[in-house]
């Protein structure tokens, strides 16, 4: 048995969908706006999952970041403290349990953080001193854009030097070369050796740097040669009088060698910081967990999506469902003839179905050119990063074909099971 | 000789719910090839019922049907569908032409179905159009036609696939009596050459033309005459 070849199925279903243009157009809507739908919400999605990823990737994910935390204390005791040394936070002591407890410990990286002035020539600007030893170089990932970083040598004398990120060193030294230049930190002078650059700059489209602003613009300087000038002490005057804080380090960042091993890693840190705080002074981010909890967040996001996504493509399979079937009741003698003339069912079955399909397809493409072309509106009008994925494309298409196709059935088989006689007989 | 067209002991009824009407009682009946049948008979009595069985749209409720010696009444849809095809011209009284096609299109649909190729078919189409007189209305949409250049394009549209067996329900019962004739002309010509046609008709005056008549009432065959001349 012979069956019509596909071209003529194709050029058939063209004319007849021409016989009636607006109401193919309108059908198309439907899918149109489904695609373009689902494209352009996978986009801002996936968009927004690069961005969190990114931030959550650059902490390390191999890092436990504590922190020190000042607890409040209640209206009375800070009245009275006035003038006192608050005391809390991270302690030497800590961190020495830590190497010595926390299981597959690769780097322990304390840091002292202060706010100082900074002084070059005549331009000053208060900027974060952060005070730390030269593993910070390698457990921040960041990457040295000119000279060296901290060395061990550095930490052994207590030398006056330091390292400067590459805002800063445009900020303070515009117009000079800041290499071996002596710059001064609170009246204390540091020799600036190497400056620093986030390993992402350039990497990140430019208003990335808006967040990296305060990073780049920090000075790194040799903990040990901070302590042998400063101590531990922090004098901090405001008005109405100074606090002095007693912290001995403000952040460290334990560094495990395989990801797998942070999670147990983290159980240690904080049985001891539980055994050796009484306060809860400190704060644990642990950038793994909150890795898989951004992926949490993204299958849930997915879910909705999808729902949203699905709702709207049935929605549209719909539209082709009802059109569909009132163009078979309008043609129902076209088909008492055809049938007479010779269609089998399945000739019947495929003409409606290859105008479903055309209907579908186009409005899938359309759709499509339509779903990549809002992210990047979005993109460009806004700063909402937004990223057009293949495999967006791909579902969005190939579901919204399916699902009009599933809907074409039921019109295009009601049509070939017309009884020949009575469709002929049809006014 | 084997007949074109066999019906024996043929019935038809059709049942709605509760209600059960008879169409054909129990019909007997032979055509042979080349043979210009007219079937006469009150509205209502089974003519169109009898065409229709005869064209392989409606399968029978009882007795047998032999299509060129082909006992066709266990065929599968598609089978009856292929026969339509490839075996039977149709001509309808209200011409049943598609109305979105135009009349090349329209002569070739049958042969859409045979899978013949686009050129052969056009080429087909465009012979049996000329032949009917529609040489220069070949784009034309139905709409644009007359009546009887409609019927002339459902005939040509019949011929397509040159059947063994053309049915045609009151062809002219939709023109005027000049027009008529006309495609009375046409469908002579084409028993001329040896077509075998089956024609529905309540006028007296048509079924003069051709060699038998065959008389219905209440679905029984009443009379069966070869208007003189000889019995095959
Ligand atoms: N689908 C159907 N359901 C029920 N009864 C039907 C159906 N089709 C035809 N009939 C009945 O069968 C009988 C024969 O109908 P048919 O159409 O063959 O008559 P006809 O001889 O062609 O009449 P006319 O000259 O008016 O066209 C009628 O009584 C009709 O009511
Ligand atoms: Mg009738």
């Amino acid at each position: 048995m012979t069956t019509m070849p596909l071209t003529r199925m194709v050029k058939l279903a063209v004319k007849n969908l021409s016989q009636y243009k607006l109401r193919a157009g309108l059908t198309m809507l439907g899918i149109i706006f489904g695609v373009c739908s689902v494209v352009a919400m996978l986009s801002v999605g996936e968009g927004a999952n690069r961005e969190i990823q990114e931030k959550i990737q650059r902490m390390g994910s191999n890092n436990i970041l504590i922190k020190s935390v000042k607890v409040p204390k209640d209206e009375n005791s800070i009245t009275s403290s006035r003038n006192m040394i608050a005391t809390y936070g991270l302690t030497y002591e800590d961190a020495q349990q830590f190497s010595q407890y926390v299981p597959n410990l690769e780097a322990s990286t304390p840091m002292k953080v202060l706010r100082y002035d900074v002084q070059y020539k005549a331009r000053k600007l208060q900027t974060d001193v952060i005070a730390t030893t030269p593993w910070f170089l390698r457990v921040q990932h960041y990457r040295m854009m000119r000279g060296r970083f901290l060395t061990g040598s550095d930490m052994e004398f207590g030398s006056p030097v330091c390292v400067i990120g590459s805002r800063l060193a445009r900020i303070l030294f515009a117009g000079y070369d800041p290499l071996g230049k002596t710059l001064s930190i609170d009246h204390d002078a540091y020799t600036v050796v190497g400056i620093a650059g986030d390993i992402a700059q350039g990497e990140l489209p430019p208003k990335g740097e808006l967040w990296l602003e305060g990073e780049n613009q920090n000075v790194y300087i040799p903990l040990r040669t901070y302590l042998n000038k400063r101590g531990d002490l922090f004098a901090q005057w405001s008005e109405g009088g100074g606090t002095f804080e007693k912290i001995e380090i403000h952040e460290l960042i334990l560094t495990i060698d395989k990801q797998e091993n942070v999670v147990r890693a983290v159980d240690a840190a904080r049985r001891i910081l539980r055994k050796n705080h009484k306060a809860e002074d400190y704060s644990i981010v642990v950038p793994f967990e909150l890795i898989r909890q951004a992926r949490e967040t993204r299958r849930l996001f997915n879910i909705v999506l999808g729902s949203i996504a699905a709702i709207s493509l049935i929605v549209g399979g719909i539209g082709i469902m009802n059109i569909m079937l009132a163009t078979v009741s309008e043609r129902t003698r076209e088909i008492g003839i055809r049938r007479a003339l010779g269609a089998r069912r399945a000739d019947i079955v495929m003409q409606f179905l290859m105008e479903t399909l055309i209907l579908s397809l186009s409005g899938g493409m359309i759709g499509l050119v339509f779903g990549a072309l809002i992210p990047l509106m979005i993109t460009a009008a806004t700063e909402v990063q937004t990223v057009l994925t293949f495999p967006a494309f791909a579902i969005a298409f190939t579901v919204s074909v399916t699902v009009s196709v599933v809907f074409g059935i039921y019109p295009a088989r009601r049509a070939a099971l017309m009884d020949p006689i009575e469709a002929l007989r049809h006014e | 000789m084997v007949p074109i067209v066999e019906l024996k002991g043929a019935s038809k009824e059709y049942v709605n719910g509760s209600l059960r009407v008879v169409a054909l009682r129990e019909i007997d009946l032979q055509i042979f090839s080349g043979e210009y049948a007219v079937i006469m008979g009150a509205s209502g009595s089974g003519k169109s019922t009898l065409l229709n069985l005869l064209g392989c749209l409606d399968p029978l409720s009882g007795g047998d049907y032999l299509l060129g010696g082909e006992n066709i009444s266990q065929f599968s849809d598609d089978q009856l569908s292929d026969i339509r095809s490839r075996r039977i011209g149709f001509i309808f009284q209200s011409y049943n032409l598609i109305p979105q096609l135009n009349v090349l299109e329209n002569i070739e649909v049958p042969l859409f179905y045979q899978g013949v190729s686009e050129a052969e078919a056009a080429e087909r189409a465009v012979v049996l159009a000329e032949r009917m007189g529609l040489a220069d209305r070949l784009k034309h949409k139905p709409m644009e036609l007359s009546g009887g250049q409609q019927q002339r394009v459902a005939i040509a549209r019949s011929l397509v696939c040159d059947p063994i067996l053309m049915l045609a329900d009151e062809p002219t019962g939709n023109l005027d009596t000049k027009t008529g004739h006309e495609i009375l002309e046409l469908i002579d010509e084409l028993n001329a050459e040896g077509k075998t046609i089956v024609m529905v008709t309540h006028d007296d005056d048509i079924a003069h033309r051709a060699q038998r008549v065959v008389c219905f009432r209440d679905g029984e065959i009443i009379s069966n005459d070869w208007n003189g001349a000889s019995k095959p």
